[in-house]
Order: structure tokens, then sequence, then C-alpha cells
């Protein structure tokens, strides 16, 4: 029988795209006293639980590309656990 | 006239778009529930400006899944013409309706003014009664209007003349201190290579109104009114997507 499995999704914006909260966040840190912090990346984290049928690979690709993240400034990565 | 606004959770613009067209313009204009699946017999189609469905996830994601959003793509190929405003913008790029994509403003914050825009490309349905270099004066409210597209999308924008407005100085001139968000190449405005679909960062709905501090706005909706009596038809092509 299929069970269920645990997607985590970490979604960025593409390298090279300005992160202004990333920005932010690294002034915020070197504010605090915070060294040697070259660059910050934001970015969304989500945890998807999800039945384990059929194409799962190809099913989480098609929830990031087609809604969860904007390919044209967005990258994605995830790990099934 | 018989212009639809469609109305989503968290929308806060749809009422000064209403008052622009009914009250302002003298013209009917009906509110559309997001959950509406068709939008026949409408003159032209406003997705207003706000916060639809909280901006969870990204500016416009949500709501461009809605039953009204996804029925804009057969209204718009069966001659429909669609205006984004500010939200409305946002939620037409989540729905490819529009190319391109927004960021947070390169400022980092939400940006609340006047501004001016200069008119590039006049003629389509929400610009005819303007003339190309014509400059607008209108206030902004957004923290996601920093426009961007990646290189391919930006050359085919530039072949189909899609940049219908760009930020610019009181004289006109575009350069990077009158730019409010850090728009790649000074975008306010984007259409459809046919000009059916427009999107404004811009609110022409809060700048109708002398009393309002600027009556340029007008200009906008006056456009849809000249284009909708003339009966004039838009060449049959369907929407561009990327």
């Amino acid at each position: 029988m299929d069970g269920v499995r645990t997607v985590r999704l970490v979604v960025t914006l593409k390298p090279g795209v300005l992160d202004a909260p990333g920005q932010a966040i690294r002034q915020g840190l070197e504010a605090l006293g915070h060294r040697g912090v070259r660059t910050v990346r934001a970015g969304r984290y989500f945890e998807i639980e999800v039945t384990d049928e059929g194409d799962l690979d190809g099913r989480i690709r098609e929830m990031c590309e087609g809604f969860l993240a904007n390919t044209l400034i967005e990258t994605y990565r995830y790990e099934i656990i | 006239m018989d212009i639809g606004i469609v109305v989503f959770p968290g929308s806060n613009c749809d009422t000064d778009t209403y008052q622009a067209i009914h009250a302002v313009l003298g013209r009917s204009a009906q509110y559309v529930w997001h959950e509406e699946r068709t939008l026949e017999g409408l003159d032209a189609v406003i997705l207003p400006g706000g916060f639809s469905y909280g901006d969870y996830l990204r500016a416009g994601a949500i709501a461009a899944t809605s039953p009204a959003v996804r029925a804009l793509r057969p209204y718009v190929d069966g001659g429909g013409i669609v205006l984004g405003i500010c939200n409305g913008f946002q939620v037409l790029l989540e729905a490819k309706l529009l190319p391109g994509a927004m960021l947070l403003n390169t400022c980092g914050e939400l940006r609340c003014e006047f501004v001016h825009v200069r008119t590039e490309r006049a003629g389509t349905p929400f610009t005819c009664a303007l003339t190309a270099g014509q400059i607008l004066r209108l206030p902004i409210a957004h923290a996601e209007g920093r426009y961007h597209m990646d290189a391919g999308t930006r050359a085919e924008v530039v072949a189909h003349r899609q940049v219908v407005f760009r930020y610019c100085d009181e004289n006109g001139r575009v350069t990077p201190e009158a730019n409010p968000n850090g728009a790649m190449d000074g975008i306010a405005g984007v259409s459809s290579s046919t000009g059916a679909v427009l999107g404004l960062m811009p609110h022409p709905e809060r700048a109708s109104e002398q009393i309002l501090g600027s009556a340029d706005g007008r200009l906008i909706f006056e456009s849809l009114e000249r284009w909708v009596a003339s009966g004039r038809q838009l060449p049959a092509q369907a929407v561009r997507t990327h």
C-alpha cells in the first residue's frame, strides 16, 4: 500500500537576481556585529506531505514549476524523506 | 459599456475602480466575484489593486489559480480586453497572461507616492486617448513592483512593442532616479503583443479626479470608453505565453 512521504522544499531567487530581502538581512547581521557574512540569500521553505504513488519526482517538479516557484526568477531544490 | 471588476479576498481598490468608471466616467460597472467561471458579455475586465489572498506564496500567485482568472484566457482569445492594476498586474504575470515577473522593490520597502510615467505605446484599448510620449502623473503604492524579465523574454517584449509605460521624471526622461522600484528598463506597464491585456503598477483609479491630486488617470478609463464605444476589434491572436 502507498505510504505518505514528506517533501522538504526550498525556493530561492536565481543566482544573479538581486535579492533585496537577503541584502537587508545581511545588513541587519552586520549591524548586530556579526562579522564575515558575505551574502545572505533569502527564500521560502515548505514541508509537503504527499502520498507516495506514481512518479513522485515528476509530480513535485510539476507543483514547483507550475505554482510553488516562479521559474522565471526563482530556483528550487527538494528532498524526499 | 459594462466593465467587470474582479473582487478577490484582499482586493482593496475595487471600489476606487468602480468609482472611477461609475461616478467619474458615468459608465456602468459591476463587481465580479473571483469564483465566477465565465466573463462573457463584459466589454472589459479589470483586476484591481490590493493584496489578493494576502499575497501568500508570491503576490498574485494564489489569485492566478481562481476560476475568474482562469476564465480570462478564453475571454481574451475571444476578443476581450483586460486591465490589471498593481496587484492585478501581478496576478496577470502569475497567470502568464503577461510576460515577466515581479520582485520586491530594490529599496526593500513599500513605495507610496506620486510618480511620472511616459507613454511608450499609444493606441491600445487602454491608451488610445493618449499620444506617444505623453507624461502622466499617477500614484504608486506597492512593495513588489520590480519588473523583471529574462533575456529571451526581454527580446520578445521589445520586438512586439509591449512596453506601454516607463517611469520618468517630470520632463519625460527615463532615469535611475525616476525609477521607484528598480524595475528593469524602467517599466511601469506592459501589454500582451496585441495590446488586449495591460498590466500597470501605478493606480489610475486613484488619480481620476483633480481633488485626488491628479486627474491624469482618467485618460486610461477614457481610452477604454473610446475603444468600447468605437467597437474596435483587435486582430484575433491567442495570448502569448512564456
